[in-house]
């Protein structure tokens, strides 16, 4: 068989079957009002929101390599350019850019300046401190640790803060190497 | 720099011009969402009802939303002031906003004067969910009952909106049905504007009386 030819974010979004982002951003919004009113504190919101993408980037990564046809990368700086170009573009409809990379190779900051999250959203001043978009760096994280890389990922820039854009920093700790827990005669 | 100079920011959220709602994130996304969601909740609560009522609040915080946002962006400020004209309202275009489609069917309930329903064969929030057999009746359409219920509620017409799964003959999947039932107060009020308008007719004058 010939080998699968990796699909742009654009080829892959326009395949797959696709709801209208108002629908995804008022049930976001409904969720994080939710968690507020239950846990109070802006911390913990942040926290369960970032446990909630985390959940979602486990399951998430399947079906980002089953669809896209992305092979294996050769090294982090790959990694990064597939994330923001076919994840983001393939699920959430937007594609990220990449930059400000450090010399090591190892940290890099994703930028998103359209964000489906946040239409119709604005923090009101009892909710600083609150990283609406928090979900997002669980995905992030919970994907790529499915695919053995460890990642520490932080927000930089936050346009409900009165930023210019949104910007994650990405940060990759170790990459784990794969490991066959299992016998052969098993 | 990048990441300057396209996307502009504003002051004040209603400042920013409202957008057409043509953008479209992947079912994926929302149906991962929507699992976190339901996931969520059930940490929270210690039976089926609760779970359902709380998906119901949160669809509520939509459809309160969602009201005002088509009302304003489809309807040029103008909102249904009708029952007949919000349920059909509800059936054709908040359904075809919020999930790409008509929905299947609006009924007049059979047994009761107040009841209405919207059936559908294959939800969309149900799409991906499989109801676990300890869980019985539970349906994640609970949320999508919210919606109809804050739509309703925002437009004046109070209701309890909940949803059931009905089965079909030869499917394998059971439709679900979003049941409303109207407040009492909508109906009497009902009434009363039926009442004046009889009377009102009964008062005008015969056109007859007007050519001689």
């Amino acid at each position: 068989m010939a080998p699968l030819v990796p699909k742009s974010g654009d080829a892959v979004f326009a395949s797959v079957e696709r709801v209208n982002a108002e629908l995804f951003t008022l049930t976001y919004g409904a969720i994080v009002r939710q968690l507020l009113t239950d846990l109070e504190e802006v911390e913990e919101v942040n926290k369960q929101l970032d446990q909630m993408g985390y959940n979602i980037g486990v399951r998430l990564i399947d079906e980002f390599l089953a669809k896209s046809n992305v092979s294996r990368c050769v090294d982090f700086r790959e990694t990064a350019d597939v994330i923001a170009k076919v994840g983001f573009k393939m699920f959430l409809g937007v594609a990220a850019t990449v930059t400000n990379w450090d010399a090591e190779g190892t940290t890099c900051s994703l930028v998103l300046e359209d964000n489906p999250l946040v239409d119709f959203v604005e923090l009101p001043d009892t909710c600083q401190g609150l990283r609406y978009c928090n979900i997002l760096s669980g995905v992030v994280r919970g994907a790529l640790e499915m695919v053995s890389m460890k990642t520490e990922i932080t927000w930089i820039r936050d346009m409900l803060n009165g930023d210019d854009a949104y910007e994650l920093r990405v940060k990759l700790l170790k990459q784990v190497p794969e490991e066959y827990p299992y016998k052969d005669d098993e | 720099m990048i990441g300057v100079g396209k996307a502009k920011q504003y002051g004040n959220v209603l400042d920013k011009p409202l957008s057409r709602g043509r953008q479209e994130v992947s079912l994926s996304a929302f149906a991962f969402l929507f699992s976190e969601l339901v996931q969520y909740n059930q940490t929270q609560v210690d039976n089926i009802a609760e779970l359902e009522r709380r998906l119901e609040d949160a669809g509520y915080a939509v459809g309160a939303r969602v009201l005002e946002l088509l009302c304003h962006r489809d309807k040029g400020n103008r909102r249904e002031t009708r029952l007949l004209g919000i349920l059909s309202f509800i059936h054709s275009t908040v359904w075809k906003v919020l999930f790409g489609k008509v929905a299947d069917s609006l009924e007049k309930g059979t047994e009761h004067e107040d009841e209405y329903m919207i059936s559908e064969k294959e939800l969309l929030v149900n799409r991906f969910i499989s109801v676990p057999k300890d869980m019985g009746a539970f349906n994640c359409g609970a949320f999508v009952a919210g919606i109809v219920r804050g739509v309703l509620d925002g437009a004046g017409f109070p209701a309890v909106v909940s949803a059931h799964f009905v089965p079909i003959e030869g499917q394998q999947r059971p439709r679900t049905t979003i049941l409303i039932k109207f407040a009492e107060e909508v109906i009497k009020l009902l009434l009363q504007i039926l009442k004046e308008f009889f009377v009102f007719v009964a008062r005008k004058p015969r056109k007859s009386q007007y050519c001689p």
